[in-house]
């Protein structure tokens, strides 16, 4: 039997240059990134993208005061793509809404702002706080969206390291299928910059992002690129299947094709190319689509120098030869690593290239690094495509964890 | 300290821990969880707070004595009264 017909029928999210898709593509194409300096606790300025939407456009100031910043993350983008897909709360059957949100960590920034609030106190315990264990249970920022909107079905976050953000999206493609539930929202979140951890961890790994200009610190593919720009962020899809969404007129963005997720086993933190390769090639497989089929290729590249030369080995690998029509991007030279909404984020940048036949750039390439030169990169300026049919995105994270979604325009 | 300094610093603690609640018009003499939208967490962040900023200390016994204003009040009054003098 064929599986049901997935398709994304709504987009909402907050990225650090922009808090709708519309304003967040506008400057994918015109070069504006979202990066800044902020004061990081113990470690002062540091390079970071902060996404600037208003909270309090769907929480009241207690939800903000009780919650976390990815719960209220999550929550924005929850409500933006309810709005965008045209769908009402009201007419939801509420029990089949399933929300499915990627996350990379969680806990880490509670945890860290109480043992700071309790190292003002000596270090006792009573001046704990009481809500630590419900800011920071795993599920926190789903828990708190369907606190928020009233939905009673599944509602989970998926730890996928940086692979987090497509993961949301598989999983929701494999609920639906599945019949566990009607209609989902899904995607991936982060909040990571709130914590000094990353920021330190990153820095002790001599993978942290220094540069004297913020909007040029991202700098994927070029020689002189340095590690990561830790950003926070999301982005949530809603996902119907294909017979439910046409049933009540839904605008369609475009219908999953296909995806696949492996593990590296290999390494705590360097990947692997050849398990990334082997996961671009299944998830074209089960898309039933060769590499030259692909139109665009949405890389996870971070700009650590080795890692960006691992997966350009991949790239190269199955797109290296025979695509002609396949390019090649990477939206963090934007708005850095948004972590668990990286997947998320970076498809959404490129889904409206099956209207407008654009591609995004990546930016800040000065000076290309030749272990990174393949075929298709689109570089600096935007590019004009003879056709956009697929995007395939890529999201890999740490403990070797690789994902790859691929989405289709929409055809009936 | 009197009653109505103490009834003050209650509700600063109130108006930081329930920001969206109007606290213009709170009666002493109703319970608090009647007038304003207060959930069992919110009473511990009362506690906590007392605990904070003030140094007081209302064992888990006693919670039923913050229902009011006015309970708060007599409950706290004297706890206020009796921490030692600042400086």
């Amino acid at each position: 039997m064929q599986p049901s017909r997935i398709v994304i029928t709504g987009v909402g999210l907050t990225a650090p240059n922009g808090n709708s898709l519309a304003e967040f593509r506008r400057h994918l194409l015109t070069g504006v990134a979202g990066i800044e300096r902020i004061d990081v606790r113990y470690m002062g300025s540091q390079l970071a993208g902060v996404c600037h939407h208003d909270p309090l456009r769907y929480q009241k100031k207690k939800e903000l005061r009780v919650g976390t910043r990815a719960g209220s993350i999550s929550i924005y983008c929850a409500r933006e793509a309810l709005a965008d897909a045209g769908v009402s709360l009201d007419t939801l059957p509420r029990d089949r809404v399933g929300i499915y949100i990627g996350c990379t960590e969680h806990g880490n920034v509670e945890t860290e702002n109480e043992v700071y609030n309790i190292s003002k106190f000596n270090y006792d315990t009573k001046f704990w706080s009481h809500y630590h264990n419900p800011r920071t249970v795993a599920n926190n920022p789903a828990g708190e969206t369907s606190l928020n909107l009233g939905t009673t079905g599944p509602a989970y976050t998926i730890g996928a390291a940086c692979a987090a953000g497509n993961m949301g999206l598989i999983h929701a493609t494999q609920m639906l299928r599945l019949g566990e539930v009607d209609f989902a929202l899904c995607g991936g979140v982060s909040e990571s910059i709130h914590t000094f951890g990353i920021f330190a961890g990153f820095k002790s790994q001599n993978a942290l992002a220094t540069h004297a200009e913020p909007a040029r610190a991202s700098r994927p593919f070029d020689k002189a690129r340095n590690g990561i720009v830790i950003s926070e962020g999301g982005c949530l899809y809603t996902l119907e299947r294909l017979e439910d969404a046409r049933a009540r007129g839904a605008r369609i963005y475009a219908e999953i094709a296909g995806y696949h997720v492996n593990s590296d086993a290999s390494d705590y933190v360097l990947p692997n190319p050849q398990r990334q390769a082997e996961c671009v090639r299944a998830a074209l497989a089960r898309a039933g689509l060769a590499p030259a089929g692909i139109h665009i290729v949405n890389t996870h590249a971070t700009a650590t120098p080795l890692g960006d030369i691992q997966e350009c080995e991949a790239i190269r690998a199955v797109f290296g030869e025979g695509c002609p029509d396949t390019h090649i991007n990477n939206t963090k030279s934007f708005i850095g690593h948004t972590m668990g909404a990286a997947g998320a984020l970076e498809l959404a940048g490129n889904l409206p290239s099956f209207d407008d036949l654009t591609v995004h750039p990546t930016i800040n390439v000065d000076d290309l690094d030749p272990q990174c030169a393949i075929p298709g990169l689109v570089l600096n300026q935007p590019r004009q495509a003879a056709r956009v049919d697929t995007i395939l995105n890529n999201s890999f994270g740490m403990l070797g964890i690789n994902s790859t979604l691929i989405v289709r325009r929409f055809v009936p | 300290m009197t009653k109505d300094d103490c009834k003050k610093l209650v509700l600063d603690i109130i108006a930081d821990i329930a920001p969206d609640e109007d606290l213009t018009n709170v009666k002493s003499d109703v319970r608090l969880r009647d007038q304003l939208q207060l959930d069992s967490m919110d009473f511990l962040d009362i506690v906590m707070e007392l605990r904070k900023r003030h140094g007081i200390e209302v064992p888990e016994a006693d919670y039923l004595q913050l229902a009011s204003l006015d309970s708060c009040a007599e409950y706290l009054t004297p706890k206020f009264n009796a921490l030692p003098a600042k400086g």
